[in-house]
């Protein structure tokens, strides 16, 4: 048994998640991501509890681990009540602590997800936020959420949100305090940790490319190498 | 016979959902994408149901799109629900409904995690009390809010304006009902109805007059995939089981579907305007897209709230032509007015999808 699977195994969703799996398949059949990337949730499953480390190293230095949706479909269908999403779920944070995300195109992603989502929740108080949520990148959400952006007080008082107000409602803005507690609760639980080491990672490699912080955001956020999908 | 034998598996799970009193969360997505959705299910269960539900400004997103976006340690998303908890404990509610539906599987998970592992409950109750102050506290009955909406759906129909009918034929809408994974893919006996026959929709869409729609990937993600819409160049993902769902359900001819997850109605509608523009096809008549609504939405229009309070003019696909089969009364006019009338502007028009 190796140390990376040692650490595995302290996961509490490995816990949850990784009984005997009996190789059936019946996890990759339902998944949406096996359908759309080179993705094999059983072998997944498998290469973890081969114990062998070397195979998991491969894993989580490789794009595979982040083909996951996370969906969850797979659970409610495994014979032996696994969880192959928690399985991927304790590889992506492995794979984070020991720097191994920064060796595939996927995993560099996660610079782009930690930005903008642990912003917007240590900023305003939500994973996603109006004011954030741009057109200019977010093309697919359509001619009207562009109307929407550009007359966004207007769009949601009509609405009875309560866009930045004070007191409850859709979208308000979250009292000081509770900001402080939640930034608290990400400094004693590991959260502020794991998005400065994402963050110092991506500096590193944007300035080994030459690259500003924008330059490379941009740069992960949209680079696509065409060798993941199925077709 | 078959049907029978899925009343029955549906009468297997029919989970113990609170009739009142209930501390409110919203839902990240919902209140920026649907805010009028919340406004609706808060209007509809405090003033035309008299139902006690409490919302406080202090509550926060439960991290759970980051959680599984792996941008934040599970320690550090438990402690966030900790906190959302001990504010229900704070204000005196034991009863917890919240509209997300991500939010509601990381609940669930959470709790059982705790209940299997007492020792890291312990540890999360330790980092509450040091980042907060405030006293570890369990919810008696966690529910979601399309839960509380299908506990009550009799209520509504008994205070029904208009039904899921099409006025001129006299025959049911054709609905389609699309459940957020992770509201019993993970812990079935924790949904209405389980993860194969979920019932929570389908019985809202029963007691308001439709016909519920039954089609081969009715259970598939809608492709919200977390990281996989976030990044753009993995939206592909995202469009493409959207896409498998539409090519699916369209022979069966649906005119509207509904929704419980907060993230599959903004997917739904938005993917589809993006098939138009990129492929010229729609899945409606005419040129139209399938209206999609959240459940708070259909709600609304059942009891005869205006559709522009609803917030439907802020959908890319327009919903006008399940209002007119309704005999919903609204003025095209008046759509894209901001509050007391305000001209403010409006969307550009779209050609490829009405
Ligand atoms: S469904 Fe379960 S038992 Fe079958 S391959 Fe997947 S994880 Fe293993
Ligand atoms: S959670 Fe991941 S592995 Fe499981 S079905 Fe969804 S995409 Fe596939």
């Amino acid at each position: 048994m190796g140390k990376l699977y040692e650490r595995l195994m302290k996961d509490y969703r490995i816990k949850e998640g990784l009984n005997a799996c009996i190789n059936c398949g019946t996890c990759t059949a339902i998944c949406p991501a096996a359908e759309f990337y080179k993705y094999d949730p059983r072998q997944i499953v498998d290469t973890v509890q081969s114990q062998d480390d070397a195979e998991i190293e491969k894993l989580l230095k490789s794009d595979t681990i982040w083909y996951c949706g996370e969906c969850m479909s797979c659970v409610t269908r495994c014979p032996r009540k696994n969880a192959p999403g928690l399985v991927v779920m304790a590889l992506r944070s492995l794979s984070i602590d020991m720097g191994y995300f920064m060796e595939s195109e996927k995993g560099r992603q996660q610079y782009v997800v930690s930005k903008d989502l642990c912003g917007n929740i240590l900023n305003y108080g939500y994973c996603v936020y109006p004011r954030t949520f741009k057109y200019a990148t977010h093309q697919e959400a359509g001619k009207v959420w562009k109307w929407e952006e550009e007359h966004m007080d207007d769009v949601y008082e009509r609405l009875n949100a309560n866009l930045d107000g004070e007191g409850p409602g859709a979208v308000r803005k979250i009292p000081q305090k509770d900001l402080d507690e939640i930034k608290k609760i990400f400094d004693i639980t590991g959260g502020t940790d794991r998005v400065n080491a994402v963050k110092a990672a991506a500096e590193k490699r944007a300035k080994e490319l030459g690259l500003t912080e924008e330059e490379y955001f941009n740069k992960i956020y949209t680079e696509c190498n065409g060798a993941h999908l199925n077709h | 016979m078959i049907y029978e034998g899925k009343q029955k598996i549906w009468s297997d799970y029919q989970k113990e959902i609170p009739d009142d009193h209930y501390f409110y969360v919203r839902s990240c997505i919902r209140q920026t994408f649907f805010p009028a959705s919340e406004w609706a299910f808060l209007d509809i269960t405090r003033n035309k149901l008299n139902k006690n539900i409490f919302e406080t400004e202090h509550h926060t997103t439960c991290g759970g799109i980051a959680y599984h976006s792996d941008a934040i340690p599970q320690e550090t998303v438990m402690t966030i629900i900790a906190r959302q908890f001990a504010l229900m404990h704070k204000y005196g509610y034991e009863n917890y409904v919240c509209s997300c539906i991500t939010s509601f599987g990381l609940y669930c998970e959470t709790l059982e995690s705790w209940r299997e592992f007492p020792d890291l409950q312990n540890k999360i109750a330790e980092n509450l009390k040091k980042a907060t102050g405030l006293d570890f506290a369990k919810p008696k009955f966690l529910v979601h809010a399309s839960d509380l909406m299908y506990k009550y759906k009799n209520l509504i129909a008994a205070q029904a304006k208009f039904k899921l009918v099409d006025k001129n034929t006299g025959k049911p809408l054709r609905v389609v009902e699309h459940i957020g994974c992770h509201y019993s893919k993970m812990f079935p006996s924790k949904g209405v109805g389980g993860a194969e026959y979920p019932y929570v929709l389908a019985g809202m869409i029963e007691a308001w007059g439709g016909e519920v729609v039954d089609y081969p990937e009715r259970r598939h993600c809608c492709g919200f995939g977390f990281r996989q819409y976030f990044v753009q160049s993995n939206r592909g993902y995202s469009l493409a089981n959207t896409h498998k769902k539409f090519e699916s359900m369209e022979p069966y001819k649906p005119d509207m579907i509904i929704t419980n997850c907060p993230g599959c109605p903004y997917f739904m509608d938005r993917w589809q305007y993006v098939i138009a523009e990129t492929q010229g096809k729609t899945y409606g008549q005419n040129g139209h897209g399938i209206p999609v609504f959240t459940y708070e939405e259909v709600a609304g229009l059942v009891l005869g709230y205006n559709p522009w309070d609803l917030g439907l003019q802020t959908h890319q696909v327009g919903p006008e032509p399940v209002l007119d089969k309704m005999g919903i009364h609204y003025d095209p006019a008046k759509k894209y007015l901001g509050k007391n009338g305000k001209n403010i502007g409006k969307p550009d028009f779209v050609e490829c999808i009405k």
